[in-house]
């Protein structure tokens, strides 16, 4: 390597040393990060915003073959065309959404949070059968079971309604919620529960007066994806929802898009789908910590 | 305590309480989750429409899947799909993981940018997909014929091969990110004294890759195989939304034969024993997960 020095001279990288030249490497591959990057950052947000884009054009311009690129003027039509679909409108699906999604997300947080305490703070018999038993749903796909599942809503006269969706969503989101709270009760040191029993303080009034607070990270996770995926879900609701004014939104946009209200209105769509998209990305970007740290620790530790 | 009972003792009553906290869930888990489950392979050996008799008939269910050209066609599907779609994610998220590994700056809004379509639901991202992939109004036909790539616009979801194509390229849009994410907390977890000491040796990057990062991300690598796997088998809503199953009933996944046998032509015992069928490879699938993830303790 002592030959190094003359060789460079003679390329034109004269001067340099050999730690100049690394930094400049350096540099140079950093940059080169930077600018590949950004070239998938936008390949990667293209079609929300893309999507966006047509939603906001004029209706004619949003059908227009061929596409135009960008819209000639911004305007919400589309939205106002959205709600006359359907017997009441867009506005009536993302009600229904909205509703199965509260109730899925207060079921689950409740039973998580009892269950999460019971598994982790109290001793009875049977209790490491059970908790496998509800961690070990989750091995089991909910898609191989939703005809007794459905047999059963129509049984008990829940299909067609929201709640009815809502039960089944808060099951398929306890072992996921149950092994988080269970965690998080876990990592609350014990001292602080045993003054209070001493105190006097009942198990239910000691949970929610002094451990709520303590495990708040772990309800808000809970919370989050209790949301997006009661929000996201597609198949279950368009099996259990027979009644066309029941429909979540997603299936409802795949009537929009089946052209069951005449021709497929393709801006209208756009506008549906950003009206889907919308409430996951404000929560993900609200509250990104809470999701990523839950999805590594329910994927990594199960 | 405002009302003592003293005819249970301490260590009883605190029993006895557990179990009331965890009654709620394991209630919900056993009529919304094992009871079904049991129905599931009841079902299977029933002849079990929506209206009228449910009839006992054993295993012709069963036998009759070996009959089912369109079932054997599915799985055949399924496989082929998976196959195709598990390397492109774990490549791509290999790639991006390492691309956002290190803090250098607005590393962290070009993660969240890569995640973002995690958090959108496959039923709407396939309606947005299916949209771009349109031959009239799609952007992706008007993009190519302005980069005079192609003369005419294409039809992409009218030929078996495109039509699988397109759908891949949504769902590694859509999912890539999830791969990623688990990716980056493997990489982030091998210690840089490694890589250091590495480069004192003069190693390069693919020696270090092969003999560093890999050997090390096993366990979360097998992780973000299996997870994409089993997310690939049970692939349903980007083939009912974007293809509706076709173009001639190429890209019906297992998942749609059973919900078509089940609520549109009301088989449901059939599709309970297709359901069993999916059952066992998805056990078989957790199965290997849980061997792969054991093995180093």
């Amino acid at each position: 390597m002592t030959a190094t020095p003359l060789r460079d001279q003679a390329t034109g990288f004269g001067g340099l040393t050999q730690q100049q030249r690394r930094l400049i490497r350096r540099r140079a591959l950093l940059y080169l990060k930077y600018f590949v990057l950004t070239v998938l950052a936008i390949l990667f947000l293209f079609p929300i915003v893309w999507s966006l884009l047509n939603s906001l054009k004029r209706p004619s311009e949003a059908l227009a073959v061929p596409p135009t690129y960008l819209p000639t003027e911004i305007v919400f039509e589309n939205y106002t065309q959205l709600t006359a679909f359907g017997n009441y409108g867009v506005v009536g699906h993302v009600e229904n959404s909205a509703i199965v999604a509260l109730i899925t997300v207060a079921g689950s947080l409740v039973l998580s949070t009892l269950g999460g305490y019971g598994f982790a703070r109290f001793n009875f018999p049977g209790k490491n059968v059970l908790f496998i038993t509800v961690l070990s749903t989750l091995m089991i796909p909910f898609q191989s079971i939703l005809i007794p599942l459905f047999v059963m809503l129509v049984r008990f006269e829940l299909n067609d309604t929201l709640i009815g969706l809502a039960l089944v969503y808060i099951t398929f989101q306890l072992p996921f919620g149950i092994f988080l709270m269970r965690n998080s009760f876990l990592a609350v040191p014990q001292e602080i529960e045993e003054a209070a029993l001493l105190d006097g303080c009942s198990s239910l009034s000691l949970l929610y007066r002094m451990m709520l607070r303590l495990v708040l990270p772990g309800i808000v996770t809970v919370a989050i994806y209790a949301f997006i995926n009661s929000w996201n879900e597609f198949l279950a609701a368009l099996i259990f929802m027979s009644n066309q004014d029941k429909f979540t939104l997603p299936v409802f946009l795949t009537l929009v898009r089946s052209g069951i209200y005449g021709t497929v209105d393709w801006g209208a769509l756009q506008a549906g789908v950003i009206v889907a998209i919308f409430p996951c990305l404000v929560v993900f970007l609200l509250l990104q910590r809470y999701y990523i740290n839950g999805l590594i620790g329910g994927a990594v530790n199960n | 305590m405002t009302f003592p009972n003293f005819s249970f003792s301490w260590e009883q009553r605190r029993k006895l309480t557990g179990m009331l906290f965890v009654a709620p869930t394991v209630l919900f888990v056993a009529i919304f989750f094992i009871i079904p489950l049991a129905m599931t392979l009841f079902m299977s050996f029933h002849d079990w429409p929506l209206i009228g008799e449910q009839a006992w008939i054993g295993t012709s269910n069963y036998t009759e899947l070996a009959k089912d050209r369109q079932y054997l066609k599915s799985l055949d599907f399924t496989f082929r799909y998976t196959l195709l779609v598990t390397p492109p994610i774990f490549i791509l998220g290999f790639i991006l993981a390492s691309l956002v590994r290190h803090n250098i700056r607005f590393i962290g809004v070009f993660r969240t940018i890569f995640f973002l379509p995690v958090v959108i639901g496959l039923g709407v991202s396939s309606l947005l997909w299916v949209w771009m992939l349109d031959q009239r109004v799609g952007i992706f036909n008007k993009i190519l014929l302005d980069l005079h790539l192609i003369q005419k616009p294409q039809l992409f979801l009218a030929k078996p091969t495109t039509a699988m194509n397109v759908i891949i390229l949504s769902v590694v849009w859509k999912t890539v990110g999830f791969t990623m994410i688990l990716l980056l907390a493997g990489l982030q977890s091998i210690p840089d004294e490694l890589y250091e000491s590495a480069d004192v040796d003069g190693a390069g990057y693919f020696r270090k890759l092969f003999y560093i990062t890999l050997p090390l991300m096993r366990r979360t690598i097998a992780l973000a195989l299996i997870l994409s796997v089993i997310g690939s088998v049970l692939a349903f809503d980007q083939f009912y939304i974007i293809t509706r199953g076709g173009p001639r009933n190429s890209t019906i996944s297992i998942v749609y034969w059973i919900f078509n046998n089940s609520f549109t032509y009301w088989k449901m015992g059939y599709g309970a024993a297709i359901s069993i069928v999916l059952l066992g490879i998805l056990v078989t699938l957790s199965s290997i997960q849980y061997y792969v993830l054991r093995e180093r303790y």
